[in-house]
């Protein structure tokens, strides 16, 4: 592959005290992939984004997000990056349209701007006539597809996506993979932590990670292979069993 | 500036959608206000008194009479008894008995002597203190009346004048308690709880990792309460005048001057509560316990700081409404400037200095 790489890390590891959370982890990241970060609850994922976030400084080792030191260029890394959490991020007692202005104006848009991109994206979404409505009043896919289409709203390199689709039916997490491929096929690099196996086949690339060192990194197909699994769940129980720390 | 601005309507939009804390917030003063100016008040107005008059003479009626004329009390003249009388203070009937001995005016006249008890109901010990203190100071009137007739000279008369607060209104002391009471109340709960909010919904996680600056989060979620407490004050000022006819004696401007430093100092307090806390319920316990209890004790509207122990005099000085309770009373009732209050307001300064540091400092090291 000849492409450009987006993220790169080398030996990147966070302590807390005696406690190792993230061990020693290299990988690389190419632009416009979807790149899929798998572990167990307390595996160390979280941590590991964090730092690549620029929210937290890590212990040792280096690492490059879209072309700026995770040390020295925090406010630079934050520029270009999108974030959506767990916990979806939106503000239930602000409508849609607010939200999403918000979110747009946070990173610096103009309101010409912010109006034009989110006219369209209300009509992709088929919400047009939710504008107005609470945030809080709407069923919880749609506040997903929200979440994810404010994280990418100001167009950055790089989307962090932190278990997005906890929660939500078999169906609905299939029409948001739906708008990861979408956004990625515009150019913009998907790193997502998942639990669930039927996600992790769909991305382009996997790490995983166990007891915050990364133990393989591949393609799903070319990992089902080297383990001789024919899904990604035998994979990762294969992995999983070999771990010491329990998970939370 | 613009990112800042958008971040500070989000902040008004919130406030606004909440119907419930926004009636709160404009409620509690309100209610507050009329608590303490009505019904919470240490005047006494109306006591009930039996009058146990054995002599009913000349000077018994006249002293009686004055009594009545006061106000302050509600004479019960019937036929009493002893046992009656015992039994109106065992049912709480009366709060306070007055009690002539036969032969009262006779005495006074011959013998220059003459005795007259006050029995008060010490059960509230305030009430009671209160009554005997204005029982006695009529009784003494009486005297210096009399004596006035029969041409005698009084060795040592004392003339007093209650300044600043003629009538003894109680409100005068309570309005400024009040005034800190909530506005430390509100900036503090509603800032803590609006922070803690974002971390307990996962956005303060998404603000963080936007280009906007960490600090600027929650400056400007303190924005809105800054406005909505000098909204506040306003009100509760309007009502002190119009509602409790508390005059507004110094300067209104330095009066809204020191209340922003007051409410600046208020709302550092809540963000540093805010970053020290992970739940709405723990900052909202915090912030109640924290905050209600040490104004209530420590601020002086309730329990004069003089009269407490050293230590608690010496813990009452981080108080930061006290500071404030000194200046409004300085300002809004004596009328004094800037010149008498420099010290409390530089204290005050220096608390919301260190304060904003503390909480700038606990927020960054979060990040870490």
């Amino acid at each position: 592959m000849n492409r450009e790489i987006v993220i790169q890390t080398e030996r990147l590891s966070k302590h807390f005290g005696d406690f190792v959370a993230v061990n020693e982890i290299s990988f690389e990241v190419y632009a416009g992939e979807i790149f899929g970060f798998l572990g167990a609850n307390g595996a160390g994922k979280t941590t590991a984004m964090r730092m690549l976030c620029g929210l937290s400084i890590p212990t040792s080792g280096q690492a490059r997000i879209a072309g700026y030191d995770v040390y020295k260029n925090t406010e630079d890394i934050k520029k270009n990056i999108g974030y959506m959490s767990q916990k979806f991020s939106l503000y239930e007692d602000l409508t849609l349209e607010e939200n999403i202005r918000f979110f747009g104006g946070i990173y610096g848009m103009s309101s010409r701007q912010i109006k034009a991109k989110s006219d369209a994206l209300v009509e992709k979404l088929g919400m047009e006539n939710e504008t107005k409505k609470l945030v809080g009043a709407l069923p919880l896919g749609w506040k997903q597809k929200i979440a994810f289409s404010s994280a990418i709203f100001h167009d950055p390199k790089i989307v962090f996506l932190d278990e997005p689709t906890g929660g939500v039916d078999p169906i609905t997490r299939r029409q948001f993979w739906d708008l990861i491929y979408e956004a990625a096929d515009r150019g913009i690099t998907v790193f997502v932590t998942t639990h669930y196996m039927d996600e992790a086949e769909y991305c382009n690339r996997l790490s995983m990670m166990v007891d915050g060192a990364i133990k393989a990194l591949d393609s799903p197909a070319n990992l089902k292979e080297q383990y001789r699994a024919a899904s990604m769940d035998e994979v990762f129980y294969e992995m999983a069993r070999g771990a010491q720390r329990k998970a939370d | 500036m613009k990112q800042f601005l958008t971040f500070v309507r989000k902040e008004f939009y919130h406030v606004f959608r909440d119907r419930k804390t926004l009636l709160l917030l404009f409620g509690m003063p309100v209610m507050q206000i009329v608590l303490f100016g009505f019904a919470l008040s240490n005047e006494i107005k109306n006591a009930r008194v039996a009058v146990y008059d054995l002599a009913n003479d000349a000077a018994s009626r006249r002293i009686i009479e004055k009594m009545e004329g006061g106000g302050k009390f509600e004479m019960e003249r019937k036929a009493w008894n002893r046992e009656g009388v015992e039994q109106a203070f065992r049912e709480g009937k009366v709060k306070m008995a007055v009690v002539f001995p036969a032969g009262f005016d006779d005495d006074l006249s011959h013998l220059n002597h003459a005795q007259v008890q006050l029995i008060a109901d010490a059960s509230d010990p305030n009430t009671a203190n209160t009554l005997v203190n204005y029982a006695s100071a009529i009784i003494m009137d009486y005297q210096r009346e009399r004596m006035q007739a029969a041409a005698i000279p009084v060795p040592v008369s004392t003339e007093v004048r209650m300044i600043y607060n003629p009538e003894l209104k109680s409100v005068t002391n309570f309005v400024p308690g009040v005034m800190a009471l909530i506005l430390l109340l509100i900036c503090v709960l509603m800032t803590s709880v609006s922070i803690v909010k974002e971390k307990e919904l996962g956005t303060m996680e998404v603000l963080l990792v936007s280009p906007f600056h960490p600090l600027l989060v929650i400056i400007s979620k303190a924005v809105p309460y800054f406005f909505l407490s000098l909204i506040n004050l306003t009100v509760i000022l309007i009502l002190s005048v119009t509602l409790m006819g508390m005059p507004i004696a110094g300067s209104l401007w330095l009066l809204y001057g020191v209340s922003s430093i007051f409410i600046m100092a208020a709302l550092s307090l809540g963000l540093f509560i805010s970053n020290v806390t992970h739940s709405q319920e723990a900052a909202m316990l915090i912030s109640l316990l924290g905050m209600l209890i040490p104004t209530l004790l420590f601020t002086g509207f309730m329990f004069p700081i003089e009269n407490m122990p050293l230590p608690l005099q010496v813990i009452s000085n981080i108080v930061i409404s006290k500071w404030y309770y000194i200046i409004v009373k300085s300002v809004m009732i004596k009328g004094l400037g800037l010149a008498a209050v420099w010290k409390e307001t530089l204290i005050l300064v220096f608390i919301t200095v260190l304060l904003l540091t503390m909480s700038a400092r606990t927020f960054k090291n979060r990040l870490a």
